[in-house]
C-alpha cells in the first residue's frame, strides 16, 4: 500500500517539475526508493529470478553446451534415448543431445523476444502518446491504425508473411523480431493513448503549456515519465507475446528448422510424433522452458499491475486477519474504504 | 444504435484493409517466391491454372497494379480465392468450406465454454479473496503463458497415449463413414473432447484473471455497499456486482478472440484435427500460397464477425451505450 502512495506522490512530482529542471525530479523519485520497494512482492521476486536465470542461459548457453545441437552424438539407432548420465535430457531421433539444443536454443528466443518487445514498445509509445496528446483527426487516424492491428488475427497474418519470406529470412533473428513487433504494438498503443488522454488535462500539464514549453518537451518530460509503469507493463506484455509467437512460428516450420530455438525443438518433436510415442524428454524441456519464461514475464507484469492498482493484490482479508478483526467493525469480505488510493489532484503532499 | 453503425463501418474498413494487406504481401517480398513456385508447378497442374495463378499474384502479367488490385477485390467479393495448388484441382474456397465446420464447431463451443466457465470462476475467486482460491492465480498464469500446443502435447501424452481415454487425433475414426447416426456423433464427440479441453484450459485462464481483477474493483463500489447494507443476500449482492464487472470482459472479447483462434489453430495441428488449422499447416508445408492467403482472409472475416457479435451483446447488456446514440 505504501507503494501506491509513493507512486501517487511520484506522479504528483510532475507538477514541480514544470518549474524546476526535470532531471532532478526524476532523481528524487528514484532516490525515494521506488526500486527498493518493488521486489517486496513474491511475484516480482519469482519473476525476476526466473527471468535472470533465462538471461544467463541465453548468454552463456551456447558456450557451455556439451555438444553441437545439430550433431548426431551416436549412431546406435533411430529411437530417441531417454535421459542418462551422458545425455542429461536424452537424445532426439537423430541422436542429437536435447540438453545442448535447450542451452543453445535459448539465445535466439530471448534475442527475438526482447528485440521485438523493444521495437513494439517504441512504436506504441510514439503512436499512443501522440494520438492521446494531439487528439482530433491525428488521434482518429492513429487509433484506427491501432484498432486495425488489434482485431487482425496476428498468427494467420504472420504465417502469410513468413510463408512468403525467402528461406534465408527464416533464420535472421533481427528480421523475425521486427516482423513480430509489427503485429504486437497495438495493444500498448491503445493503453498508452487512454492514459495520455487523462494526463493531458492535468493541472501540471496545463501549467507547462501556459509557461510556453514546446510540445515535444511536454510530452517528453511531463507526460512520458508518468507513463513509465504502463510502458514497462506493455513492454513485458509484448515480450511475452513475442515468446509465444516466435515459438508458434518455429513450431509450424516457418523458421528455418536448423536455426535452433525452443520452437524448432518442438517442431522436430512434433514431426517425429514424440508426444504419442512417449518420448517426453524431447518436447517437455523446451515446452517447459517457454512456459516458465512466459510465466516469469507474466508475473512481473502482474507485479506492475498491482503496483499501479493495489486493489488487485491477492490476499485481501485473510482468514487469520478476519478472525482478528471479528469483534471490530471491519467488514468481513468487502474491504470498503480500506484501499488508500492517492489521486493526483489531492495527493499532492510529498 | 449509432455506435453499432460506426463499429460496422470500422469492421468493413478493416476487412478491406486486410484484403489489401493480403494483396500486397506477395508483391512486396524479395526474390519473388511465387514465380519460383509456379516454375516448380509447371507440368503438375494445367497451363491455364498456372496462368490464372500468375495473374492472381501479379507475376508475368502486364496489367497495372491498380487493375490487378481491382481484379483481386472483385474475385474475393465473389468468394473466388483461386485454385489450391496442394489440393489441385480443388478451389481454395471448397477446401476451406470442407474444413470450416470442424473448426467452427470445435473453437466455437470451446470458446463459449471457456468464457462462461472463466467468468464464473473469476467471480468466485474475487468474491472469496483471501481463501485458498487465490492459489489458482499462479497456476492460471502458467496456463496463460504456456503455448497452447505445449499443453496439447501434454494432454496427448497423458490422456491419449498413456491412459488411452481419448483417441490420439483426427476428428473421427478413419474406418467410420460420416453419417447422421448416434455412434458417429459419439465418435466425433470423443475425438473433439481432448482438443476442446486443451483450448478451454488455456483460454479460461485469461477470462478468470480478467474477471477477477474487475470484480475486485467493482466490489469496492458504493452500490455494492448499499446492497449489502440493505441486507440483501450474499448471492444477490455478488450477482449485482458481477453483472457490472462482466462488461469489460465482453468489451475485451475483441482482444482475446485473436489469441484464442491462433491458439486453437495450433491445437488442431497437434491433434491432426481436420479444421482450418490443419489445412493451414498443409498450405505452409506445400507452399500453397493461394490457400494460405484464403485462410488468412477467412479467419480475419470470422474474427471480425465474432467481434461484431460481441459488440451487439455489449450494447444489449449496457444501457449506457444505447442512451448515447
Amino acid at each position: 500500500m505504501s507503494a501506491i502512495t509513493d507512486f501517487g506522490a511520484a506522479s504528483a512530482d510532475g507538477a514541480p517539475a514544470a518549474a524546476g529542471p526535470p532531471p532532478t525530479a526524476a532523481r528524487t523519485r528514484r532516490g525515494r526508493g521506488r526500486r527498493v520497494r518493488l521486489p517486496k512482492s513474491p511475484k516480482i521476486i519469482f519473476g525476476l529470478v526466473t527471468l535472470g536465470v533465462f538471461l544467463v542461459v541465453a548468454v552463456i548457453g551456447p558456450w557451455i553446451a556439451p555438444y553441437s545441437p545439430g550433431a548426431s552424438v551416436s549412431t546406435t539407432n533411430g529411437v530417441p534415448q531417454p535421459p542418462s548420465a551422458a545425455h542429461w535430457l536424452g537424445t532426439t531421433q537423430l541422436q542429437q543431445d536435447v540438453f545442448s539444443q535447450l542451452l543453445v536454443g535459448g539465445r535466439s528466443m530471448l534475442v527475438v523476444a526482447f528485440l521485438s518487445g523493444a521495437i513494439a514498445t517504441v512504436l506504441s509509445v510514439v503512436v499512443g502518446v501522440t494520438a492521446g496528446y494531439l487528439t482530433g483527426l491525428a488521434d482518429d487516424l492513429l487509433s484506427m491504425l491501432a484498432n486495425f492491428f488489434l482485431v487482425l488475427p496476428a498468427l494467420p497474418l504472420l504465417i502469410v508473411i513468413f510463408g512468403f519470406l525467402p528461406a534465408s529470412g527464416g533464420s535472421n533473428d533481427l528480421l523475425i523480431g521486427v516482423i513480430i513487433a509489427i503485429t504486437g504494438w497495438a495493444f500498448g498503443a491503445r493503453v498508452l493513448r487512454a492514459q495520455t488522454l487523462s494526463l493531458r488535462s492535468r493541472d501540471y500539464v496545463d501549467s507547462a503549456r501556459l509557461v510556453g514549453e514546446p510540445t515535444w518537451r511536454i510530452i517528453g518530460f511531463e507526460i512520458l515519465p508518468n507513463l513509465m509503469p504502463i510502458v514497462a507493463s506493455s513492454f513485458l506484455f509484448t515480450v511475452l507475446y513475442a515468446v509465444g509467437t516466435y515459438t508458434a512460428m518455429a513450431f509450424l516450420g516457418l523458421i528455418n528448422p536448423e536455426h535452433w530455438s525452443w520452437g524448432t525443438m518442438l517442431f522436430w518433436a512434433q514431426s517425429a510424433n514424440a508426444e504419442i510415442s512417449g518420448w517426453w524428454w524431447w518436447y517437455l524441456p523446451p515446452g517447459l522452458a517457454v512456459a516458465f519464461l512466459g510465466t516469469s514475464l507474466a508475473l512481473l507484469n502482474f507485479g506492475i499491475d498491482e503496483f499501479i492498482n493495489p486493489r488487485l493484490r491477492a490476499g485481501g482479508l485473510t482468514r487469520k486477519r478476519v478472525k482478528r478483526y471479528a469483534a471490530g467493525p471491519v467488514p468481513r469480505r468487502f474491504q470498503l474504504g480500506m484501499t488508500p488510493v492517492v489521486r493526483l489532484r489531492d495527493g499532492g503532499q510529498p | 444504435m449509432r455506435i453499432l453503425g460506426r463499429r460496422i463501418v470500422f469492421y468493413l474498413i478493416t476487412a478491406l484493409a486486410a484484403i489489401t494487406v493480403d494483396f500486397f504481401i506477395p508483391r512486396m517480398m524479395p526474390g519473388n517466391p511465387v514465380e519460383a513456385i509456379l516454375a516448380h508447378l509447371q507440368g503438375q497442374i494445367s497451363a491455364s491454372t498456372v496462368k490464372s495463378l500468375a495473374v492472381q499474384f501479379g507475376v508475368q502479367t502486364k496489367e497495372g497494379l491498380l487493375g490487378q488490385y481491382l481484379n483481386y477485390l472483385n474475385n474475393i467479393l465473389h468468394g473466388n480465392f483461386g485454385i489450391s495448388t496442394s489440393y489441385y484441382p480443388s478451389s481454395v474456397s471448397s477446401v476451406i468450406k470442407g474444413a470450416l465446420p470442424w473448426t467452427l464447431g470445435l473453437v466455437g463451443v470451446a470458446t463459449i465454454i471457456s468464457f462462461v466457465l472463466g467468468t464464473v470462476v473469476g467471480v468466485l475467486v474475487a468474491w472469496r479473496r483471501g481463501s485458498w482460491l487465490d492459489n489458482l492465480l499462479p497456476a492460471m498464469t502458467f496456463f496463460q503463458a504456456a503455448p497452447y500446443f505445449f499443453i496439447a502435447f501434454l494432454a496427448l501424452e497423458l490422456f491419449a497415449a498413456r491412459l488411452g481415454w481419448f483417441p490420439t487425433g483426427r476428428a473421427y475414426n478413419q474406418l467410420d463413414f460420416p453419417a447422421l447416426t448416434f455412434p458417429f456423433a459419439g465418435d466425433v464427440l470423443s475425438h473433439a473432447a481432448l482438443p476442446a479441453l486443451t483450448i478451454v484450459v488455456c483460454s479460461a485462464a485469461g477470462w478468470i484473471v480478467g474477471m477477477r481483477n474487475v470484480m475486485v474493483t467493482t466490489m469496492d463500489e458504493d452500490y455494492v455497499l448499499v446492497a449489502q447494507a440493505k441486507g440483501l443476500g450474499k448471492r444477490r449482492v455478488v450477482w449485482y456486482a458481477a453483472r457490472n464487472a462482466v462488461l469489460p470482459s465482453v468489451a475485451g472479447f475483441s482482444l482475446a478472440i485473436g489469441f484464442i483462434v491462433s491458439g486453437a489453430l495450433l491445437t488442431e495441428i497437434v491433434f491432426s484435427y481436420p479444421g482450418v488449422g490443419w489445412i493451414l499447416l498443409q498450405a505452409v508445408n506445400n507452399r500453397d500460397y493461394p490457400l494460405l492467403q484464403g485462410i488468412f482472409l477467412i479467419i480475419t472475416f470470422a474474427v471480425l464477425a465474432a467481434n461484431l457479435a460481441a459488440d451487439f451483446v455489449y450494447v444489449m447488456l449496457d444501457p449506457r451505450t444505447r442512451q448515447e446514440a
